[in-house]
């Protein structure tokens, strides 16, 4: 090439020695994302409650999740509720829900207050969602009664005709007593998320009698209630 | 019949590869537009659990992703790096490892999601076990490219292996990273990462599963295979340069642009916009730089249907890499997001650039591999226009839904209360949905045709002999 300037005999070495190439191929492919993603563990302001800690439950010693009133704060799933959470992903609710919301008016006044990073924080895997093919979940809890989930999850469209959710007649015929809760709340401990020895030992003792659609019903309910948000309060920038 | 190359290379592997793609493209696409249809007539869930969207619709993303996908690239990439090297496969062993594991993998998949084993994160559904073979199986795919590469007898290494190399390497550390979990049981794990983090990784993740799985990949596919049906060179070595580079930097970043307005931090997705913008650049440098690979012989669109698919395909390429930068500006991402735009919008990329340059691939090297012209020509004419019909039928049905989805959501009556419950929203869509599934249905009866025209040219082969010919015949060295 006759204009073989310093820039052009760099990339014809590479092109010339694999290894070479292979090294600053790696390079360049990693800046992206550690400059987004290490700084979200390092930075005090990834999650709201190192400025604001009421949004997390401070547990006595000796209390139990079942101390846990709602609005005292962020707190792990009790074993019912986590059984509910497993289900809700293993039948893939998170496809066409989202539990994320925005901060524009439209979404207040449609979900309410929009959604924290605190409100997640104890979310292995985080369940935000990316498309609502039906509606958003953030702050679900509370606004239905349990029989008209029950009603919803059986059949949806006796109670939302225009629904096009499939039928779940299966969670109230599945029991949950057979899932080793035990385990489940150790793992999540070992990642950090508080379950005292108490929380793990009781565990499974939780789901006696439950069913599935028990525990549908027991997680859809606590979605964006264990927390209080105040609305005159600026929780982002 | 290239006798030469018969005996020279590895086809035999490429031709496995190359079948199994066209086969997991029905199952695929068969698999999405069943879910479409669900989603228009939702008795199609018939009350069973193992049918329902919500279980579906992951089958139908690994299928189409890793199954269709992953074949094509497998047998692009392995049949391109034979042939600009001039060596054979560094191993027929570890080729052959590959696709029997790649295919196990895609076996697994199938019987385990619809069982509702999953991870529940997009697109890295599959459980801790499948994880670590796909991560063996990756790591051995890549080794024998690589290794390859270092064995060659040309002297520099040609663009489309730089293009397969990226997503090689970058797929190894978003497949690793993401994927990280501890089980609890065998068919059941809780990801390392909670809330934040996990939606940044996931993301991550996300978006360079398509920047470099179904981006950098198939642009590797496309620069081999367009200049080669074409029979002219690259239009321009300089932007092939810059095209690379700027991608191979540039779409890390991207994933931020899905969690505009979440909870994370607004830093991280506006950077991530801002480079999605900057990014419209060497997106349409390369689409460029494919289209003019044509000039001078822009009259071969006229009779050769392949080309057709390949340029058809860079015109989606271009189309999707602009829409796609103007979803992530926040204020249209603020009415797009959460809607069909976003579905649409990954099908115009999936099925009118993905699939439509793998399907000009597949049946480039048809011919190639099997040493027998295609059973029939008028069925890949056929196929090029339900094809190109169908996607466009589906974008557009998607692109009406979700842009109406995003006005109703936001729209206030006079009273300044919100004009529609979601459940309006939900009815108002029943339309579009069903013309969606009528898109895919074409797009499946396309795919159905070229299915048979390859099955049936594989059985041209066979009788002809064609394979066994080429590769005893005696050629001089």
């Amino acid at each position: 090439m006759a204009n073989n300037n310093e820039t052009v005999g760099f990339q014809e070495k590479m092109e010339k020695n694999v290894w070479m190439f292979l090294f600053f191929l790696a390079l360049a492919l990693s800046v992206g994302g550690l400059v987004e993603i290490v700084p979200l563990f390092l930075m005090d302001d990834t999650y709201e409650h190192n400025k604001a800690p009421e949004l997390v439950w401070q547990r006595q010693a000796g209390q139990t999740l079942a101390d846990h009133k709602p609005g005292d704060g962020m707190r792990p799933y009790t074993a019912l509720e986590l059984a509910g959470r497993d289900i809700y992903q293993r039948e893939g609710c998170y496809l066409c829900h989202s539990q994320m919301i925005r901060p524009f008016r439209d979404e207040k006044e449609r979900y309410g207050h929009y959604s924290l990073a605190s409100e997640s924080m104890y979310d292995h895997p985080f369940q935000w969602g990316s498309k609502r093919t039906g509606p958003d979940f953030a702050r679900l809890g509370g606004k239905y009664s349990d029989d008209w989930h029950r009603k919803h999850l059986r059949a949806p469209r006796s109670v939302v005709p225009e629904s096009v959710m499939p039928n779940y007649p299966w969670f109230q015929e599945n029991s949950v007593e057979g899932v080793d809760m035990e385990i489940r709340f150790s793992v999540m401990r070992l990642m950090g998320v508080p379950y005292t020895d108490e929380d793990i030992s009781s565990a499974n003792a939780e789901l006696a009698g439950k069913s599935e659609e028990d525990a549908m019903v027991a997680y859809l309910q606590v979605l964006g209630t264990m927390a209080k948000l105040d609305d005159s309060k600026a929780y982002r920038e | 019949m290239d006798a030469v190359a018969e005996q020279k290379y590895n086809y035999a592997v490429v031709r496995w590869f190359t079948v199994m793609a066209v086969v997991y493209l029905v199952v695929g696409t068969l698999a999405g537009t069943y879910i479409a249809s669900e989603l228009a007539w939702p008795f199609l869930n018939f009350d069973i659990p193992y049918l329902t969207f919500g279980r579906l619709r992951p089958l139908h993303t690994n299928a189409v992703i890793f199954a269709f996908g992953g074949c094509a690239l497998m047998a692009t990439s392995y049949y391109s790096v034979q042939r600009t090297c001039g060596v054979r496969l560094w191993s027929d062993k570890l080729g052959w490892f590959v696709f029997w594991g790649w295919n196990l993998v895609i076996v697994a998949a199938v019987i385990t999601l619809p069982l509702g084993i999953t991870q529940a994160k997009e697109y890295a559904e599959l459980e801790w076990p499948i994880d670590l073979l796909i991560a063996v199986v990756w790591l051995a795919y890549t080794f024998n490219f690589i290794m390859t590469l270092a064995t060659r007898k040309s002297s520099h290494i040609y663009v489309s292996n730089w293009f397969f190399l990226g997503m090689m390497v970058m797929i190894t550390y978003l497949h690793v990273v993401n994927s990280m979990a501890i089980p609890v049981s065998l068919f059941k794990s809780y990801s390392l990462f909670a809330g934040v983090q996990d939606a940044m990784i996931q993301w991550w993740w996300g978006h360079n599963a398509v920047g470099f799985y179904l981006t950098a990949g198939f642009l590797g596919i496309m620069y081999y295979f367009v200049p080669k049906q074409a029979g002219r060179p690259v239009y321009s070595y300089r932007l092939s340069v810059i095209h690379f580079w700027a991608l191979m930097f540039g779409y890390v970043w991207l994933g931020a642009h899905h969690l505009q307005y979440t909870a994370l931090p607004d830093w991280t997705g506006s950077l991530g916009a801002a480079v999605s913008i900057a990014m419209i650049i060497p997106s349409w440098g390369g689409a460029v730089n494919g289209m003019m690979t044509l000039s001078g012989a822009w009259d071969k669109l006229r009779t050769d249907y392949v080309l057709r698919f390949l340029i058809v395909s860079l015109a989606f390429y271009a189309m999707s890499t602009f829409e796609g930068p103007i979803m992530s500006i926040k204020t249209v991402n603020a009415l797009s997001h959460y809607t069909d735009w976003t579905v649409g919008h990954v099908h115009s990329g999936a099925l009118g650039w993905v699939a439509m340059v793998a399907i000009g691939a597949i049946y480039h090297m048809m011919t190639r591999t099997f040493h027998t012209e295609m059973w029939s020509t008028k069925l890949i004419n056929a196929h090029f226009w339900t094809a190109t019909i169908g996607t466009v039928v589906y974008v557009v049905a998607m692109w009406v839904s979700g842009i109406m989805q995003g006005l109703m959501w936001r729209a206030y009556d006079e009273y300044g209360t919100l004009a529609y419950t979601f459940a309006e929203s939900v009815e108002a869509m029943h339309p579009y949905y069903a013309m969606r599934a009528i898109g895919g249905m074409i797009f499946v009866t396309g795919a159905v045709l070229m299915l048979i025209n390859v099955l049936m040219t594989v059985r041209k082969a066979a009788s002809e002999g064609s394979i066994r010919a080429a590769s005893t015949a005696a050629v001089s060295a």
